[in-house]
């Protein structure tokens, strides 16, 4: 049977992915960012997960305007890095478990998760950093070293689903993965964050205190965290801080007791507080 | 009856909700057709005749020539778009930033290393005195 492991919280700062892409990682202003993750990737050696299922949100890349799905669930046989106004991440394809995707995808819907499946889509920074910081450095010819089942949630167009919504639809995915007959180890990624604001007068906001608050109650009390009200984010985390709510979906697909194995954060990535925790279930 | 706006009260702060998305629809998706190289070649070629393809209002469309980043997000635009043009004239999100909080990009850059924007006098508009 397949299992969830354990989860990552992981921001997905663009300007990461550009530190990596250009070779300036170990510039003084980057090192700091990218020393909180070598013990991470050293337990993704350790850990090897199959499949990792990445919760992430679309920054008007695959979706524009036009068409805005809460939660859209990748069940195409891969995902190629877009081209998001700069050229595309020189990064590999991103490969999928198309059968467990569609697996998902039905178990959801059946649990009264109606979400939107996507047979064609390009997968931009939000998807491809998390893979970049916790794997290392990636060639287009490389592989990653485990498929990706990528599910873009809506966090641009207010409202972004609740932080209950997402946490009950981590319980779900959790099911649904535990319903798949093949043997493979699964890890769930949940990605954003954490306080950043971009946009107009207010731009540059953080708030440390917050964000590690918010950092202990996902470990300590993930209920209470999912209670969150939008506008708490929005005020205390800043207009992009909302991005957060991703990272219930990773909790509630854990267990209740979780062993918080790793933290990482550091201020700043470009205009954001960078997050980071690795989460496992005791069980596993 | 509508919906209370909880968040209207946060200053410097523009929450891109479906009121702002309808106003801004022909902005934005102006915006994310310059994510392919193809259309900001166009783009860069003639900006006024690839701008007559997208139905916008004529302040917004001024404020696309213009490179009026505060007035794009006044008028509808969202961050996440309006970067796209931005990233079409070599100017990243912090650089950005830098040009929409008034600092400039020294001073936003300087800010940002020393922590940031605190949230403290900055949570709601009273405090920035707006109402």
């Amino acid at each position: 049977m397949a299992r969830i492991t354990a989860g990552v919280g992981v921001s997905h700062v663009p300007a990461i992915g550009v530190a990596m892409d250009t070779k300036i990682t170990d510039q003084p202003y980057w090192q700091p960012v990218f020393k909180g993750f070598e013990k991470s990737r050293e337990w993704m050696k350790e850990k090897k997960p199959d499949v990792i299922f990445l919760v992430y949100n679309d920054h008007c890349t695959a979706f524009d305007a036009s068409c805005i799905p809460t939660f859209a669930l990748g069940c195409a046989a891969e995902f190629q890095p877009a081209d998001e106004g700069w050229g595309p991440r020189p990064v590999p394809v991103v490969k999928n478990h198309q059968k467990l995707a569609s697996h998902i995808a039905q178990s959801l819907i059946l649990d009264e998760f109606d979400i939107t499946i996507m047979n064609e889509m390009e997968v931009d920074h939000g998807l491809t950093v998390p893979l970049s910081v916790m794997y290392g450095d990636m060639t287009p010819e490389d592989e990653w070293p485990a498929l990706v089942i990528p599910l873009a949630v809506n966090v641009v167009q207010y409202p972004a689903p609740t932080g209950n919504r997402c946490f009950n639809l981590g319980k779900a995915i959790r099911k649904a993965v535990e319903s798949f007959d093949e043997d493979l180890n699964v890890v769930i990624f949940g990605t954003g964050g954490m306080s950043h604001q971009l946009q107009y007068k207010r731009a540059g906001l953080i708030n440390a205190e917050w964000d590690k608050r918010f950092l202990d109650l996902l470990t300590e009390d993930p209920v209470f965290a999912s209670k969150i009200p939008h506008v708490e984010y929005l005020r205390e985390a800043g207009s992009e801080g909302v991005e957060m709510v991703m990272w219930h979906v990773m909790r509630g697909a854990l267990d209740e007791e979780v062993v918080e194995v790793h933290r990482h954060y550091h201020v700043p990535a470009s205009n954001t507080a960078v997050g980071h925790i690795i989460l496992e279930n005791k069980a596993a | 009856m509508s919906m209370k706006k909880d968040y209207e009260d946060i200053p410097g702060t523009f929450v891109f909700d479906a009121d702002r998305s309808r106003e801004g629809y022909h902005l934005n998706q102006f915006c994310i057709s310059l994510r392919l190289q193809k259309n900001r070649d166009a783009f860069n070629a003639n900006e006024e005749a690839y701008l007559d393809k997208y139905p916008m209002k004529p302040e917004q469309r001024d404020a696309v020539l213009k490179r009026d980043w505060n007035r794009l997000l006044e008028l509808g635009g969202n961050i996440y778009y309006t970067s796209k043009l931005a990233a079409n004239d070599g100017i990243n999100f912090q650089n950005l930033a830098g040009l929409m909080t008034g600092m400039g990009v020294d001073a936003y850059r300087d800010m940002m290393l020393n922590g940031g924007r605190k949230v403290d006098g900055n949570r709601f508009k009273k405090e920035w005195g707006e109402e």
